[in-house]
């Protein structure tokens, strides 16, 4: 359900997109008003991150994780229901915004603030009616659900592993799980400190950023990328776990450096909050406070160098398979790096100066975003989606899908980084002629089409395998670890004897029973 | 292939005990609240000061004494009330237990009353400056979170006198004890911020 609901309000949220490009194409075009050019780019990244990103990952980990680790269920089912209603809640609230009254231009009034809603411009004063307010309550509605679900995700890992399965046998993907959830537990509460202080300015004339009163509104600034910087990698650890999955299993050899694979995430969680001010570099801290952020932002990009060799040591010397799941896999390995290459770039206080709000800083986060996540979610889901329907996707679609969306993707965001170090900002509705914008937009619109036709050979993949693909059996690509040792789909108790195991990859043990790993490990 | 087969292997440690689900995620909610309230009070410490104008916390704070040996001693009758349920003590659970209810509520009214006096006399309000606006926040959700505390005791207190909990139920005690704990220790926090740093 998480999962279904996050790709119909992916859906959504690139149709928004879709209009912002249309928009942007050729200069002084009039096919959006400016207002509601920013209620699309308000929704649009406040639907990719909150309504996309968290459930997705949020219905792979309450999914994956007991059948990795030998468990009936989550530690607590209910409130696995109850996370999954408030996200779902939260979404339509959000979205009520656009039917709750009319906005000035009559299209309804939905928040038109931003995705990250800096004050003073979301004080009652400058915000009037009640769009921001449909913002900043179905974020705290949301937020409980996210908080509620690592909440059960910790407490199934820890407590409900099956017998024989030591913390460092268990699969990369439930490692990762903990952290992405530990994680929410301590970013997600000053999202939800920061809404409510919002709420009590604008209800009840509380000071908290009204700088008339001596507030402050870059404290807002400060609340909220401590919650939106270590956010950004709550949504990529998943992803990574995807791929620590996916990529050992189609070079046929385990991973390379399981160990240092969870110090590594261990040390990205606690390094990224520890960088949010980089967002803020414009603001005008002190050198020592640029600095210190400008280091530590060099600091988290070791350990995420450190696990992308890593996965490029796992496939050296091995057998590669280039199934989609493993096409997508390598597509998020090349993108991510160079997103991780332009994040390094941005880190550079005097660099981002010059490219802070342009659309240099639109790319690069894309890239992580789209390039990175979206890939890793996509090799995630061909991966998966025989174990949870007992069908394979259809492969010739899948390679449609990978090569158009490639293709698309690079079409989109490639030319925006050198739009933006020509100078152009984003949150932009439209631009005159003569600055040389033109061609990049271009560009960068046409790869929606791309883009766009992949997501439906996507969908029509999704749909039509449901009922007509090739059945899965229990392990379709021969892999080894719990979840591939149930039918397909697995019964609702998931095991019929909960397993033992003496490895981190106990099918392989069963399989190759005169080469265990337990002699290595 | 079954897993009734052989994903049993011969040696294994024969003790497999892992912490219970209960505990985890009472601590993974007391790390998610601190970090909750981490943010109130870094509003509050960064704002010390930088009122424009009264009321100011010197001329109008009056230390919580009574208030906060209330709370504070709520946290030992629980711990006597965990120890006489562990005994089946059932008479000795009921005093300390609505003990502990009793001494949160009025922690609770004497703040109510506290509140009135800063609001009526010098007119410290949430929307006065700085100071009103993380004074109340600050302070009201620390009060939420004992009153949902309350909410969990006095339930605990019905179900009891109701003779619905048994002895193995002691876990759950000790999960709903280390919460009004946390909310102890949170007020500890908020008093030092409040009274001794911000005045």
């Amino acid at each position: 359900m998480y999962i279904g609901s996050g790709l119909v309000f992916f859906v959504i949220a690139g149709l928004l997109a879709s209009v912002m490009r249309l928009q942007l194409a050729v200069p002084n075009n009039g096919v959006v008003s400016p207002q509601v050019f920013n209620r699309l780019f308000t929704m649009h990244g406040t639907t990719m991150v909150f309504l996309v990103g968290m459930p997705i990952i949020a219905g792979m980990m309450n999914y994956l994780v007991p059948l990795m680790i030998g468990a009936r269920d989550m530690a607590f089912p209910r409130l696995n229901a109850f996370g999954f209603w408030m996200f779902f809640f939260g979404g339509l609230l959000l979205y009520f915004s656009y039917l709750a009254g009319p906005g000035i231009s009559g299209a309804g009034s939905a928040p038109d603030v931003g995705w990250f809603a800096y004050t003073p411009l979301t004080a009652r004063a400058f915000s009037r009616g009640n769009s921001t307010d449909y913002w900043s309550l179905s974020l705290l509605v949301t937020g409980v659900g996210s908080i509620v679900s690592a909440i059960n995700v910790i407490a199934t890992a820890v407590s409900l592993r099956c017998k024989g399965m030591k913390m460092m046998r268990m699969p990369l993907f439930v490692w990762l799980s903990i952290i992405t959830s530990f994680m929410i537990l301590l970013a997600l509460p000053p999202l939800s400190a920061a809404q409510i202080m919002l709420q009590l300015d604008r209800f009840l004339g509380s000071r908290f950023f009204d700088t008339q009163a001596g507030g402050s509104a870059v404290l807002w600034q400060h609340f909220f990328w401590i919650f939106g910087h270590p956010e950004v990698y709550i949504l990529m650890i998943p992803a990574f776990a995807c791929l620590s999955e996916i990529v050992p299993v189609f070079s046929r050899k385990p991973i390379f450096g399981y160990p240092i694979m969870v110090a590594a995430t261990v040390m990205i969680g606690f390094i990224s909050v520890s960088v949010w001010a980089h967002h803020m570099f414009t603001i005008g801290m002190t050198s020592v406070g640029n600095t210190f952020f400008a280091i530590s932002t060099f600091m988290v990009a070791v350990p995420t160098g450190i696990k992308i060799f890593n996965w490029l040591g796992t496939m050296y010397g091995g057998k590669l398979r280039f199934e989609p799941p493993m096409l997508f896999c390598i597509g998020f390995l090349f993108q991510f790096l160079i997103a991780g290459l332009t994040g390094v770039m941005l880190g550079m206080a005097p660099f981002d100066w010059q490219l802070h709000d342009s659309y240099f800083v639109v790319a690069h986060f894309h890239y992580t975003l789209v390039g990175g996540f979206l890939f890793g979610i996509f090799a995630g889901i061909y991966y998966w989606y025989p174990k949870a329907v007992g069908r394979m996707l259809d492969r010739r679609l899948g390679f449609w899908h990978f090569w158009l969306i490639a293709i698309g993707f690079h079409l989109t965001f490639d030319p925006q980084h050198f739009a933006g170090i020509l100078g152009m900002p984003r949150r932009i509705y439209t631009y005159d002629e003569g600055r040389g914008w033109e061609v990049y937009n271009l560009i960068s619109s046409v790869g929606v089409i791309a883009q766009a036709a992949g997501i439906m050979c996507f969908v029509v993949n999704l749909i039509r395998s449901y009922w007509k693909g090739e059945p899965a059996g229990e392990d379709p690509w021969d892999a080894w670890t719990l979840e591939w040792s149930t039918t397909s789909p697995p019964p609702e108790y998931n095991f019929e004897t909960l397993p033992v195991v003496r490895s981190s990859r106990p099918l392989w043990d069963l399989k190759h029973p005169e080469d265990p790993d337990w002699r290595y490990e | 292939m079954t897993n009734a087969e052989a994903l049993n292997s011969p040696v294994e440690p024969a003790e497999w005990r892992l912490p219970s689900r209960g505990a985890v995620a009472v601590i993974c909610l007391i790390l998610t609240e601190t970090a909750l309230f981490m943010i109130f009070v870094v509003a509050y410490l960064y704002y010390i000061g930088k009122s424009l104008s009264g009321p100011y916390p010197s001329e109008v704070l009056e230390t919580p004494v009574i208030a906060t040996v209330c709370l504070l001693s709520s946290s030992l009758t629980i711990v006597l009330a965990e120890r006489a349920f562990g005994r089946a003590n059932a008479g000795g659970f009921r005093l300390w237990w609505a003990g502990t209810i009793v001494l949160g509520a009025v922690f609770l009214a004497l703040t109510a009353v506290e509140w009135r006096r800063l609001i009526t006399g010098p007119g410290l309000t949430i929307s006065a400056n700085l100071f009103g606006t993380t004074f109340y926040s600050l302070v009201g959700l620390h009060a939420s979170h004992v009153i949902v505390g309350l909410i969990l005791l006095t339930l605990t207190m019905i179900l009891f006198l109701l003779r619905r909990v048994r002895p193995e139920h002691g876990e759950r005690i000790k999960l709903i004890s280390w919460y009004w704990h946390f909310v102890d220790g949170v007020w500890v926090v908020v008093f030092t911020v409040v009274y001794l740093i911000g005045r």
